[in-house]
């Protein structure tokens, strides 16, 4: 039998290669974007455009502990300290400053979708205006009810056609359609593989950490019209498959708990966030990526209703249904929330969310403050006190359910 | 002179007392919906029988029951808006219309949906792509759910001659307001900061008809009045909202003149006109929001257009400086912050920021920039 690659390292290399592409373009001198995560890759995907994703630099510069020097590089250009932390690394790298923990070229276009927040707006003008670039817009208002109207499909339809046209002119070809459907073929099937992956987490006890979800999302935000991405995610569902078979998992340690970890985590401090998980045995069983970013549709109009449906542009009850779902799918007793310093329009639906999810769903909700890239934002004394104080009431939920 | 002041006095009690308006127009059979910030078509409204009123937070208010749905890091217009709902204060309104433009306000329209389930909610969806074709017809169609409900609410329908009528008294207050502004400009001995801030302010309560015939005549009055050489300096402000009266205070005291601004409850809420007389006065509405510029709240296609509108308006106002008020926890505020400066800078414009919120009660700190910048600008 042949030695096969662990999907891990697939799908590490397959994050590795796109950067690795954008610097070889900018090195043949092609122009290279820099693309928010939620704008419709697919465009520069089929125009075979490079491009890089600043979210994920920045996450990647704060897991290696580069986050709070890139902020006050970014402070000291007279950024507030109270703006988005990926923003500010962002801003920060673009205007000169370099990050040898993630480094990435600097880009020629830039592709900003505001789907998730409207600080993308204003974070990609200000890039923009430093280097003089063009800036293809998408703008995805937000939406007050669960259904998506044709008014919104419209709107958006109207931008990603401008969008195609302006990205031909940068990339100097033309949109080829058979091109076009192949990387919407590849989108939705990494998006179903994404989501075969995540449900894994519904056997109990779970064939993995849920944690590892957040690393291999860097995929999903990077890669996901490359077929590779799927193939690797396929590959990665078969060995939680076997897994299951072998009752074997990634989360060496005992399941005592199943948690939902609410919203991204903070970097910078995933040693310290993961401590107390691991020590009182709490899986963390339900993410809100995995219904996020399981993109499926079949025609255009299901592809503009599709990046309609991002964290932070939906409503609060798809919000709450999104979360729900996934907790009693995957078998969840109790609720970590991650108020998020940097991320308002997130954070600011958590209070009625969490009332929420202690009545319908009947488990215990803690919550912690944070931050996803500046570390001054986040206390490992509050943290673990919190983590302790849900692990007793689970334990006490436990015991009176078996006491019944 | 003595008119003037009675005219002052006037507007000043109509800003200091919302709720005694609200409840003048309700006592005569009027409904009032409350409009929260930033541009909304306010013209539906008002062509729908009803009084539109203008909720900014409230300058000098107290948060507590809205902790129960945002943290601390939530700039205080938005956690006010959401306090009245949930304090009673805006109880007397018939409705109110959310926008959800920037990041707070995204969570603020769903929070306010739940918390306050009495009032009836208008969500409002504007496109940043505003200009095209598309963004016109997205607008429009937003304002046409608006309008729906409206006429749910008033009972009166609103057809192209009353949407015209409206239009058009919103045109002549709009023409007005920057009128006063100019005239505030030249006359800072008439016109102190503080009340220029209370008849700009005042309009956010009124019928704009009764507001324009008030102000016209205001207007009328200052014109006759002679132009005397200003001792102090003036200022061009930026930024959100300025009415809390102990700030404006220290502008008077230390003689800083407004002499145009760059504020969002003021200047950038008047600036575009909406055309008249259409048979399209929804189209006309929906494009007069897709003229809307220099905003820290809009995508600016041309990327940078808002520097050079502020040096412009510095330079024609004849202003020596720019007070930029920052609402604390503003992002769209902060983050064009630094571009404003490099603007600023490179026109060789002294300006400084000051940092502000409603639940301001310590202006030690205001005081102390502001008279500094004060000395500064004397020296130049
Ligand atoms: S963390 Fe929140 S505010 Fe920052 S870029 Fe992401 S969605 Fe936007
Ligand atoms: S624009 Fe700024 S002040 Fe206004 S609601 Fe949004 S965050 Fe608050």
């Amino acid at each position: 039998m042949s030695e096969k690659i662990p999907a891990k390292i697939r799908l590490r290399s397959i994050v590795d290669k796109v950067y690795q592409n954008a610097w070889d373009a900018k090195e043949r001198g092609e122009p290279v974007g820099w693309s928010s995560s939620k704008f419709p890759a697919e465009i520069a995907e089929a125009l075979g455009l490079a491009v890089c994703y600043p979210e994920n630099q920045a996450a990647a510069i704060s897991a290696k502990h580069g986050g709070q020097r890139m902020c006050e590089h970014a402070e000291a250009l007279g950024y507030d300290n109270d703006i988005c932390g990926y923003a500010r690394i962002s801003m920060a790298y673009a205007a000169g400053f370099e990050a040898e923990e993630k480094a990435m070229p600097q880009p020629d276009f830039l592709l900003c979708c505001n789907n998730i927040c409207n600080c993308m707006t204003k974070w990609y003008e200000n890039i923009a205006r430093m280097h003089d670039i063009p800036l293809v817009m998408i703008d995805v208002p937000y939406n007050n009810t669960v259904e998506v109207g044709d008014d919104y499909v419209q709107y958006i339809r109207g931008q990603f056609d401008d969008a195609i046209k302006q990205l031909e002119e940068i990339s100097g070809r033309k949109m080829n359609e058979k091109k076009f459907e192949e990387v919407c073929a590849n989108s939705n099937r990494t998006a179903k593989a994404w989501l075969k992956v995540c449900s894994y987490l519904q056997y109990k006890p779970s064939p993995f950490a849920g944690f590892d979800l957040f690393n291999h999302m860097a995929v999903v935000v990077t890669a996901r019209c490359k077929l590779e991405s799927a193939l690797a995610f396929e590959a990665l569902a078969e060995e939680l498959q076997e897994n299951v078979k072998n009752n074997h998992s990634t989360w060496k340690y005992e399941e005592k708990h199943r948690i939902m970890f609410e919203g991204i985590p903070c970097w910078p401090q995933l040693q310290p966030l993961f401590k107390p998980l691991k020590e009182n045995g709490m899986n963390t069983t339900a993410v809100v990526y995995a219904p996020a970013f399981g993109f499926a549709y079949s025609n255009l109009d299901e592809l503009m209703k599709a990046y309609c449906k991002a964290p932070n542009s939906v409503c609060l009850e798809t919000g709450v249904d999104w979360r729900e779902g996934i907790c009693r799918e995957n078998k969840v007793d109790g609720i970590l929330v991650h108020y998020n310093r940097s991320c308002k329009p997130w954070s600011g639906y958590m209070p009625e969310m969490e009332r929420r999810f202690r009545k319908d769903l009947g488990v215990p909700v803690v919550s912690f403050d944070g931050d996803q890239a500046d570390p001054r934002n986040f206390s490992e004394a509050q943290y673990n006190t919190r983590v302790e104080g849900l692990y007793e009431v689970m334990e006490e939920y436990k015991a009176k359910k078996e006491a019944k | 002179m003595s008119n003037i002041q009675t005219l002052l006095s006037a507007f000043d009690a109509i800003a200091k007392n919302p709720k005694k308006q609200l409840d003048d127009y309700i006592s005569q059979g009027k409904k009032a919906i409350g409009c929260f910030p930033y541009y909304v078509p306010e013209e539906l409204v008002y062509a729908s029988g009803m009084v539109p009123f203008g909720v900014w937070g409230k300058t000098g208010g107290k948060i507590n029951l809205a902790k129960e749905y945002f943290a601390a890091f939530y700039c205080t217009i938005a956690q006010l808006n959401l306090e009245m709902g949930l304090d009673g204060t805006l109880d007397g309104l018939s409705g109110v219309i959310a926008p959800s433009i920037c990041d707070t306000l995204r969570p603020f329209t769903q929070n306010f949906r739940v918390a306050c389930p009495d009032i009836p909610f208008m969500f409002l969806a504007h496109p940043q792509n505003r200009k095209k074709e598309y963004g016109v017809k997205f607008t429009e169609q937003q304002y046409n759910k608006i309008k729906i409900k409206l006429e749910e609410i008033s009972g009166i329908k609103i057809t192209n001659d009353n949407l015209n009528e409206a239009i058009k008294i919103y045109n002549e207050n709009r023409k007005a307001r920057r009128r006063f502004i100019e005239l505030a400009g030249q006359y800072p001995h008439i016109i102190t900061a503080t009340s220029r801030s209370v008849v700009l302010k005042s309009a956010f309560f009124m019928l704009k008809d009764e507001h324009t015939k008030m102000l016209n005549e205001l207007n009328g009055l200052i014109e006759a009045s002679p132009i005397e050489p200003w001792k102090g300096k003036k200022v061009v402000t930026s930024g959100i909202v300025l009415d809390s009266p102990s700030l404006l205070k220290i502008f008077d005291d230390n003689q800083l003149a407004i002499v145009a601004d760059d504020m969002a409850h003021e200047s950038r809420a008047i600036r575009v006109d909406v055309q008249e007389n259409t048979n399209h006065p929804m189209q006309a509405l929906a494009e007069q929001f897709g003229n809307q510029d220099y905003d820290t709240l809009l995508y600016d296609p041309e990327l940078n257009k808002r520097p050079g509108y502020l040096v412009e308006k510095v330079k024609k106002s004849q202003a020596d400086g720019v007070v930029i008020m920052i609402m604390q926890f503003c992002d769209p505020e902060e983050i064009e912050f630094p571009s404003l400066k490099k603007g600023l800078e490179e026109a060789g414009i002294p300006y400084i920021k000051i940092g502000m919120d409603q639940q301001m009660t310590n202006f030690g700190q205001a005081q102390t920039s502001l008279q500094a910048f004060a000395d500064v600008l004397s020296t130049l």
